[in-house]
């Protein structure tokens, strides 16, 4: 007789994979990474190449000759983290420097706690944050030459507009004066610029990205929203005591990758809470964090750091905020 | 605006393939096993012997205590003996095994098709009436009817919620039942508000049934104090806390009962066995049963006696096609796989579904990656990635603060896990523990 399988229910199932949702990240992520090479080059190319071949090695590596496990390569989330480390450098990086930052990402960040589901922090912002520590001039100070998608402009050399503003107010100017010296205008910072990590070539390219995940469910809106309106809150009460030492909410949105980080680095299934409350808290304290860090820490900028502080608590924050429960509140 | 439950939720495809074909009388089984406990509760008590000639509806299995249901002689013939016998999921009851002669009923069963709308008997007759026949709720829980309908001292209901959302993939029997048998539901209903004492009921159908709407929504002019409201298409709708949260944004309280929000719920092919049993005399003898899949060229929906063996449905539609991996019980979120084919339909029993490898097949499991779609889409907004942690562990206090007692086994969790990790599963069998526990303290 014919075998017949046996086996409790529920007998159908749905069409998400794990794969597939690593999958729509990285396609959230195409229009950054294709704007990051329009505006930086065949040195981007290289960064992205870099990144991802050691992220992909290492993880084979370990996973096959440490863990012993069947290679985890196919689940994409490897892929994922080498995309979000390479647009976490700057262009400029030097090659070793790349694949230090993807060592320190893969095989520290993630594989040490387990491999993907058990890591506590964003592997991908613990490579940039090593990197940011052992490396600081070249991570945030840096030539971009000419390529061959801008024929004819001149190689540039500058810091990112963060980093120029904590400089020029250090030597006593005012944000007035400092935004009269430099090009930060409204549309400069969301279309495209060249001064800062990969990621943060273009504001537009990220929220395509962030409405796309939207739209195919991937993420919810929780924390990303709750990270821009606290920054924006913080700084904007800042702006308004004295706009001349803070510079203004929106230039704090738009640079510094802000955008980056709230809708791709802190969204990170792993390393976030899973309930709404859990997520608005986490939100604002990356929120709050990021400006502290920002405007009266030693460095320029602060996502980075704010994320990786804030995921330390996604397990305290897990446990204290449950969903509310159906039936909680008898309803009469 | 059609309504639906507060949270949570998954949307698989219906699949309704057999709406469309009416419901047929299935021929009577040459030997029927019908078992003693086709009902929550205690399992009733055989009434009748080996040798003993008993006719349709006669009393085989008496009740025992309140939380019992009567069993009914589904056919006509001589027992030929009472026994252990296997159910459709393997698990073992008493059955009595009636040899088919004839097809002899009791007297005072009215077997003709007249409608008889005519309400004489005052509500505890009618739930008299009703425990007598053996009427259990057909969604699928089979508690017993008039336990249902005696809601405890104190507590009173203020509305009757008909079932007819048919939430499950590819079951169509609640919706013939309603397209053809919409009269004698709404007159069961009408029967069960008058032993509830309740002047409202509500008919919550799910808007991919067109036809059952427009038959209720006209018939339900005729019927004082009856609204038909139509639902999402969403998964579990039919669930009992979701429908009343759906139709009357109540939530009940955890671990409470439906009556303490003031409703009662009671499916539409049970207010079809509550109209026969009162105004027909008939007890609970016969099922809806939809057999349905892809791969069978014919769908059906047959009305097949109780105790009728599976592989004679099976044979009805040509046997168990070369690419059925799976057959079930029920619907595919809900049912149960069914490991003996010569297991009885029972009361429970509302499909025989025919799956392939492709459709049921359970992929290799992988690691959480807390994306929390599994609370997302939980109807009962339980952490169930908590949950088969804590259940992995062992770690019963845990899970009993994090109230894995709510869950309903809708199986949305696992239906919707992206890394396919059986959640459903572990948690099922850490409920039950939690369960003893809780009982024990």
């Amino acid at each position: 007789m014919k075998k017949l399988l046996i086996s409790p229910a529920p007998h159908l199932h749905g069409k998400e994979r794990t794969q597939r949702l690593m999958l729509d990240v990285i396609i959230a992520l195409i229009p950054a990474c294709l704007v990051s090479i329009y505006f930086m080059g065949l040195c981007a190319l290289s960064v992205f190449a870099v990144s991802i071949a050691t992220c992909l090695a290492v993880e084979y590596v370990i996973q096959r000759f440490l863990i012993k496990g069947p290679s985890t390569i196919s689940d994409f989330s490897a892929l994922l983290t080498a995309i979000l480390l390479a647009l976490n450098l700057p262009p400029t990086s030097p090659w070793w420097m790349v694949v230090i930052g993807a060592v320190v990402a893969i095989g520290i960040a993630k594989m040490t706690f387990g491999g993907l589901g058990n890591n506590l922090f964003n592997p991908a912002l613990v490579g940039r944050v090593v990197l940011l520590i052992s490396f600081p001039v070249l991570m945030t100070n840096w030539e971009v030459p000419a390529s061959i998608f801008r024929s004819g402009a001149d190689a540039f050399t500058g810091a990112t507009p963060l980093g120029i503003i904590q400089e020029e107010l250090a030597k006593g100017l005012t944000i007035g004066q400092i935004q009269e010296m430099y090009d930060f205008s409204f549309w400069h910072l969301l279309w495209g610029k060249i001064e800062g990590s990969m990621g943060e070539a273009s504001a537009l390219a990220l929220l395509l990205g962030f409405f796309y995940l939207l739209i195919r469910r991937v993420i919810r809106p929780y924390i990303p929203i709750t990270i821009l309106v606290t920054i924006a809150a913080f700084t904007g009460i800042l702006w308004w005591i004295n706009p001349q030492q803070y510079a203004d909410p929106l230039f704090h949105l738009l640079t510094g990758g802000v955008l980056l980080g709230a809708i791709f680095m802190a969204t990170d299934y792993v390393t976030s809470p899973m309930n709404p409350k859990g997520m608005v808290i986490f939100g604002v304290g990356i929120g709050v964090i990021t400006v502290l860090i920002r405007v009266f820490g030693a460095y320029p900028e602060g996502v980075s750091f704010a994320i990786l502080i804030m995921n330390a608590t996604v397990p305290l924050l897990n446990m204290y905020c449950k969903p509310k429960r159906f039936g909680e509140v008898i309803t009469k | 605006m059609s309504k639906t439950f507060s949270m949570g939720g998954v949307h698989p495809h219906d699949n309704k393939i057999s709406a469309n074909i009416a419901i047929e009388p299935f021929p009577l089984p040459a030997i029927a096993a019908i078992s003693l406990a086709q009902h929550i509760g205690a399992p009733a008590t055989p009434v009748v012997q080996k040798g003993d000639f008993v006719r349709v509806g006669q009393l085989i299995g008496k009740a025992t205590g309140f939380v019992s249901a009567n069993v009914h002689a589904s056919v006509s013939g001589t027992v030929k003996s009472v026994e252990p016998f296997v159910d459709a999921t393997g698990a073992l009851s008493m059955t009595i095994f009636i040899e088919t002669q004839g097809d002899e009923w009791i007297e005072g069963i009215d077997r003709s098709s007249q409608i008889v709308s005519n309400i004489t008997l005052p509500g505890p007759e009618i739930i008299k009436k009703i425990t007598e026949c053996g009427i259990v709720g057909l969604g699928g829980a089979t508690f017993p009817t008039h336990v249902k309908l005696s809601p405890p001292p104190g507590k009173k209901a203020t509305c009757l919620i008909l079932n007819g959302a048919e939430c499950e993939p590819f079951l169509t029997s609640d919706y013939r039942i309603m397209v053809e048998f919409g009269e004698e539901v709404l007159t069961g209903a009408r029967l069960m508000m008058r032993a509830l004492d309740v002047q409202k009921c509500y008919v919550g159908i799910e808007e991919n049934k067109p036809q059952a709407i427009q038959k209720m929504v006209d018939l339900s002019k005729r019927f004082l104090g009856t609204e038909v409201v139509v639902l999402k298409k969403k998964y579990p709708q039919g669930g009992e806390k979701q429908l009343i949260d759906a139709i009357i944004k109540r939530q009940t309280p955890s671990l409470g009962l439906p009556v303490d929000v003031g409703a009662v719920v009671q499916n539409v092919g049970t207010a079809l066995a509550v109209y026969e049993a009162v105004q027909k005399n008939k007890p609970l003898i016969d099922k809806v049963i939809t057999v349905t899949g892809f791969q069978l060229n014919e769908q059906r929906n047959f009305r097949v006696r109780i105790g009728t063996p599976l592989s004679q449905l099976i044979d009805a539609v040509g046997g168990i096609p070369e690419n059925t991996a799976k057959l079930v019980l029920g619907g595919p979120m809900m049912g149960k796989s069914i490991a003996h084919q010569e297991a009885p339909v029972a009361k429970a029993s509302s499909a025989l579904l025919f799956l392939s490898e492709k459709e049921t097949k359970r992929h290799s499991e992988g690691p959480c990656i807390r994306c929390a779609k599994c609370v997302e889409v939980c109807p009962m907004r339980l952490e169930c990635y908590l949950l088969y942690k804590l259940g992995k562990a062992n770690r019963y206090e845990e899970l009993e603060q994090n109230r894995i007692y709510d869950c309903i086994e809708c199986g949305c969790c696992m239906y919707g896990c992206p890394a396919n990790i059986p959640l459903l599963d572990m948690v099922r069998l850490k409920k039950g523990e939690v369960l003893k526990i809780m009982k024990n303290r």
